[in-house]
């Protein structure tokens, strides 16, 4: 019986009402709540860069090379007398926006390809789906490590090539959700009330997949995050000076055996940050999913 | 019914492709449809009155070969093009659904969703939209609609959905308006209060309705004419009154002694024995002869051909009630 009373009042709650009760849901997750922290932490540090680093990512000490903590500098400095901790800082901007930019090119250009496939099924959603079959059949690293090879090493193109690897995922979840929502029955009434078929796909549908956009996009953002490390690891992706996360760990690698720090503050960045963006989009697709309510 | 037709629908035929083979929805049904006039369309599940409204609008999928006409306001809606098609859509005629519950976007307030419509059609402000949202709702008798115009959908009942679709389907005025089932998903005092507006708009707005139902207290309470659907075949048209007066094809018949009377106790209400036949192609005999009382040689040999027992009254059968009656 309570089931049912359940059910009836679960969607009668409203605008303002429905926020408050999600953003309770997800307080109730720690690990959850957590994975935001920390995310939002790392945006913040990639936003303020400038103003949090110490030095200058580029500056070099040449008094303190390969230096262990100290006053002057809180994490050491590395082979080349940089402060490490600016480099981290200034790192956190380079992954943050590669992941955010990445993301964003691939929902931009996936999900109206995705819809159309959905909306309009038939040979269009053939052919849109072959070529999705393509990208997918390529490793996502092994598709952007040969994007970013022909495009040339820079930050922009490692941008390009991991949302260009994140397209595909993209695609299948816009037509997935398409197929489900034009079958629902205000697309008709749409229809019959002399709507065209860009009103129904953007206006109609699109607004009701937006969870599921969003889930995925948290989940895609930490991909691009490692995607440009080993990018820029492998030296296709941001090049030295620049500073990542990616070309401190592949300037501390000949260090290795000296000084380990040096590979471990931007390994446990990376860890870090994938993880929390992990945690939370997770954490996120429970609470807005409703079928994983409890 | 002698004003110059609305709309008039001619031999029109529906047969889908299906993965089963091909099924007739609709075998050569012609009606038409009366400025202000409220007809009727009723029979069983599967008779093809829904199919038949929506071939109108051009909704069904694109397995279903359409043939015929449907002449309104002088062109054929079965060959008109997309985009004038979308004219008519929402703007000449407008449609309602069974499913006032899931009909509406969830994810928009019940005056964005209005709103639209009119900016569509009209080219109306948003400001000028709300106001006629806020009008609309009024007119379909939403209490306090100025703060029902910013809810949502899952905020109001099921009857006040079903108003809020129809206000949708009143706002530029359409002359004509599609009802299919409009209260099947309502319960009984909810279906009184839309049958009420249904019957409230076409005295006000002059709104002719075209109402499928398979719900024959509905189409005695509202309808002035009423066509009989059965397999697909038109059986019989007749006047409201004087088709639950004086019916006269068997299936009509018994369609009316199987509505429950209150106040007299019945120990079974009658039924009508068989099923409804599934054709491939359109059928070479009476479509109703394998249930019917009265069949012999020629009902299971040759279609009856409509004809009229009495004025405005076609029945297709051999051997109407009124034959019988002599």
């Amino acid at each position: 019986m309570s089931i049912v009373v359940q059910e009836i009042e679960a969607p009668r709650v409203a605008g303002r009402r429905r926020l408050r009760l999600l953003t309770k849901r997800f307080l109730r997750r720690p690990m959850a709540v957590g994975g935001l922290l920390v995310a939002l932490a790392f945006v913040i540090v990639a936003i303020f860069a400038p103003l949090l680093a110490p030095y200058s990512p580029g500056h070099t000490d040449f008094d303190a090379v390969l230096a262990h903590s100290s006053s002057k500098h809180l994490l050491g400095t590395d082979d080349l007398g940089r402060d490490v901790l600016s480099r981290l800082i200034w790192g956190t901007r380079a992954s943050m926006q590669v992941g955010v930019f990445a993301t964003l090119l691939a929902m931009v250009v996936a999900v109206p390809i995705g819809m159309i496939a959905g909306y309009y099924r038939g040979w269009v959603d053939q052919v849109i789906a072959r070529l999705t079959d393509v990208l997918l059949a390529f490793p996502f690293l092994i598709l952007a490590v040969g994007l970013a090879a022909i495009l040339g090493p820079s930050l922009l193109n490692a941008t390009l090539a991991l949302g260009i690897g994140s397209i595909p995922g993209f695609i299948r979840i816009a037509r997935g959700e398409t197929l489900t929502l034009r079958e629902e029955d205000y697309v008709p009434a749409a229809v019959l009330n002399g709507a065209n078929d860009a009103t129904i796909i953007f206006r109609h549908i699109l607004p009701n997949m937006t969870n599921t956009l969003i889930v995925q996009a948290t989940l895609t953002i930490p991909g691009a995050i490692l995607g440009e490390a080993i990018l820029s690891f492998l030296g296709v992706g941001v090049q030295p000076p620049t500073s990542s996360w990616g070309t401190m760990l592949q300037e501390a690698e000949p260090y290795l055996t000296q000084a380990q720090r040096l590979s471990v503050y931007p390994g446990v960045a990376i860890i870090l940050a994938v993880l929390a963006f992990n945690v939370f989009g997770d954490g996120l697709r429970d609470v807005l999913d409703p079928r994983t309510t409890r | 019914m002698s004003a110059e037709p609305l709309l008039e629908v001619s031999d029109l035929s529906v047969r889908f492709d299906t993965d089963e083979g091909p099924l007739q929805a609709v075998d050569r049904v012609s009606f038409t449809l009366a400025p202000r006039e409220v007809l009727g369309i009723v029979g069983g599940s599967g008779c093809g009155k829904s199919v038949t409204c929506m071939s109108l609008v051009r909704l069904l999928p694109q397995t279903a070969a359409v043939t015929g006409s449907a002449v309104f306001d002088g062109v054929d809606l079965l060959a008109l093009g997309p985009r004038r098609l979308r004219r008519v859509r929402g703007r000449e005629i407008s449609y309602i659904f069974q499913e006032p519950m899931t009909s509406l976007n969830p994810v928009f307030t019940v005056g964005d969703q209005i709103g639209e419509v009119v900016r569509r059609h009209l080219g109306l402000s948003r400001r000028a939209a709300r106001q006629r949202a806020v009008e609309l709702l009024q007119l379909v008798r939403i209490p306090a609609p100025e703060r029902r115009v910013d809810e949502y959908p899952h905020q109001l009942s099921g009857g006040m959905r079903q108003r809020v679709m129809i206000a949708m389907a009143l706002a530029c005025d359409p002359k004509v308006l599609i009802a299919d089932e409009p209260t099947t998903a309502l319960d009984v005092t909810i279906q009184a209060g839309i049958l009420d507006l249904m019957r409230e708009i076409r005295e006000r707005l002059g709104t002719a309705i075209v109402l499928v139902t398979h719900n024959l207290g509905v189409v005695a309470d509202i309808a002035d004419r009423v066509i009989v659907m059965y397999a697909g075949r038109k059986v019989e048209e007749a006047p409201a009154e004087e088709l639950f007066a004086a019916p006269q094809h068997p299936y009509t018949v018994g369609l009316l002694g199987a509505i429950p009377r209150p106040g007299e106790r019945q120990e079974r209400l009658e039924e009508i024995p068989g099923r409804v036949p599934a054709a491939a192609a359109p059928l070479e005999h009476c479509v109703f002869a394998d249930r019917c009382r009265f069949a012999d040689e020629t009902t299971r040999t040759q279609v009856p051909a409509l004809r009229a027992v009495r004025r405005d009254h076609l029945v297709a059968c051999f051997h109407p009630e009124a034959d019988r009656a002599a």
